[in-house]
């Protein structure tokens, strides 16, 4: 974090109480540290043997990078999916006719408003009522839970998109002569998009992290791959360290191309570009007392 | 069609559904609780002037915030329970349970200290340069100028992340907690899968009946608390 305004460029005297601060944080942070190693150690969970069993080649290659794949490859199916549920029900609330609005408002709302668990659970279900010969109900329920959430994130951000492009841009499309849907198909929606890209690449990670919701309903993804690991191995805490390493590397790399992204497609939009927060609804924060930067 | 709405009634009498929903409103709660505490001394370290509490805050916050909220629960339960042997009551429901709250406590309060810090944002740069004009160094400026004005620019983040708390409750069914929304729904899926509609019916309108007060309360709170500028 750059240097914030809410102290003052120090002096002598608040030099040295930032560095006597600095040095009680530091040795506070080791403390805590060193109290969790020893937890660790006084219960044998620090075992070499543990670990190297949760690293190990075979462990990489029948389990973990397997089960890396299907995450994969439901987050990559939901994300598309995503995409286009948010353009259809985006522009759908922002429709000239009242009935496509209203429908499209409710699915929207509906949508955000149901935990993305018991769609999957209830899709699930209904998969396994309505496609009995299908092997992979597991998957299909957690692709098509994953696009209707996210889907009406997305949708939320194309309208909050459009909304926040300056007015003059919608007036200048009618002022040529174009009607409001070709305005909004030709003239707003693509600087919409542009701006709503890095809150878009910023909600793969929510996909991602939500993937693994479908261990619940039993998909084989990295987390399930990983309990397979240590119900036989006996090394939960090891295993479940291991997973999450791979999908916090995973997230934090996308935060950063969202984070690139904003900075590179600011001048390409009338719009301002965000970044989303990774739960809930994305918002535009405005550069105050605390910095402007983001992680 | 009278069969029909008996077994329904039967249905929802056999199993508690209004117990399910009440213990995700308790984890909310406390979770809630926990992780707007933790979330606000994340925040404070964030914006200290101490650089080792900033770099404590931010790897938390990116930890906690990238790691699957499934991944911290089951973590609760095989990783500190199983593993760790850590015991937070001595009988299993209550034991589940609070290991549920400490997981969504954690999950949540890097969001809360991203809100609160979002929320630090809105206050305008004026504010800290006129505190520290008067006299005030760091944390009285902290809790008298910048605090007040923060949280009542985070209201609407804040309220979102306790709306996506409500919602992650539901994952409480990975730190064995079978009795709240999702396991229960399951469970009745599993033995009733002629009432399979029904069951996601009645389980979604309640969550639709919690969500959406809550996002028009947040909305109007955070209208009516918003610092005029």
């Amino acid at each position: 974090m750059s240097a914030s305004v809410l102290f003052d460029a120090p002096g002598p005297r608040a030099r040295s109480w930032t560095l006597a601060g600095n040095i009680v944080g530091a040795l506070v942070v080791l403390a805590v540290a060193a109290w969790v190693l020893v937890q660790l150690d006084s219960k044998g969970q620090l075992e070499p043997q543990l670990w190297a069993d949760a690293v190990s080649a075979r462990t990489w290659q029948y389990y973990l990078i397997p089960g890396l794949l299907n995450t994969l490859r439901a987050a990559a199916f939901a994300i598309v999916g995503s995409i286009v549920f948010g353009l259809v029900f985006g522009t759908g609330r922002l429709s000239q006719i009242g009935l496509v609005r209203g429908v499209s408002g409710t699915v929207v709302e509906f949508f955000r408003a149901v935990p993305v668990l018991l769609m999957m659970v209830f899709f699930y279900g209904l998969f396994g009522q309505l496609l009995p010969g299908v092997g992979d109900k597991a998957f299909l329920a957690v692709v098509v839970a994953l696009i209707l959430y996210n889907g009406s994130v997305i949708a939320e951000l194309v309208r909050s998109g459009v909304g926040n492009l300056p007015r003059g841009q919608g007036e200048a499309g009618l002022a040529i002569g174009l009607t409001p849907g070709q305005t909004l198909r030709s003239v707003q929606l693509p600087q919409a998009l542009v701006a709503m890209l890095p809150a878009m690449v910023s909600q793969i990670v929510v996909v991602l992290k939500d993937s693994a919701l479908g261990q619940l309903i039993g998909y084989q993804e990295l987390l399930r791959t990983g309990q397979i690991v240590y119900s036989a191995d006996g090394n939960p805490l090891q295993v479940l360290t291991v997973v999450a390493v791979v999908f916090i590397v995973l997230n934090l790399l996308l935060t950063v191309v969202a984070h690139q992204l904003s900075r590179l497609l600011s001048s390409r939009t009338a719009g301002q570009t965000i970044e989303g927060t990774g739960i809930g609804n994305p918002t535009a924060v405005a550069a105050g007392a605390g910095g402007t930067d983001k992680i | 069609m009278n069969d029909y709405l008996s077994g329904l009634g039967a249905l929802l009498q056999q199993y508690d559904v209004l117990g399910a929903f009440w213990t995700n409103i308790q984890l909310t709660f406390w979770g809630a609780l926990i992780a707007l505490a933790l979330g606000t001394l994340l925040a404070l370290m964030r914006i200290s002037p101490i650089a080792s509490l900033r770099w404590a805050g931010a790897t938390y916050v990116s930890i906690f915030r990238n790691t699957p909220l499934t991944i911290i629960m089951t973590f609760m339960v095989m990783g500190v329970w199983t593993a760790l042997q850590i015991q937070l009551a001595d009988n299993f429901e209550d034991n589940f349970f609070r290991l549920a709250v400490v997981g969504l406590a954690v999950y949540h309060a890097a969001f809360v200290c991203e809100a609160i810090r979002s929320g630090v944002n809105t206050v305008p740069l004026g504010q800290a340069e006129a505190a520290r004009a008067i006299g005030l160094s760091f944390l009285p400026a902290a809790r008298l100028i910048i605090l007040p004005q923060a949280f009542r620019g985070a209201t609407a983040p804040l309220g979102n992340t306790l709306i996506a708390l409500l919602k992650n409750s539901t994952v409480a069914a990975a730190a064995s907690v079978s009795w709240e929304t999702s396991s229960t729904m399951k469970t009745m899926i599993e033995f009733n899968p002629n009432y399979l509609w029904e069951i996601f019916a009645v389980f979604a309108i309640g969550y639709v009946i919690l969500v959406i007060p809550i996002g028009l309360l947040t909305t109007w709170l955070s209208r009516r608390l918003a610092v005029k500028r």
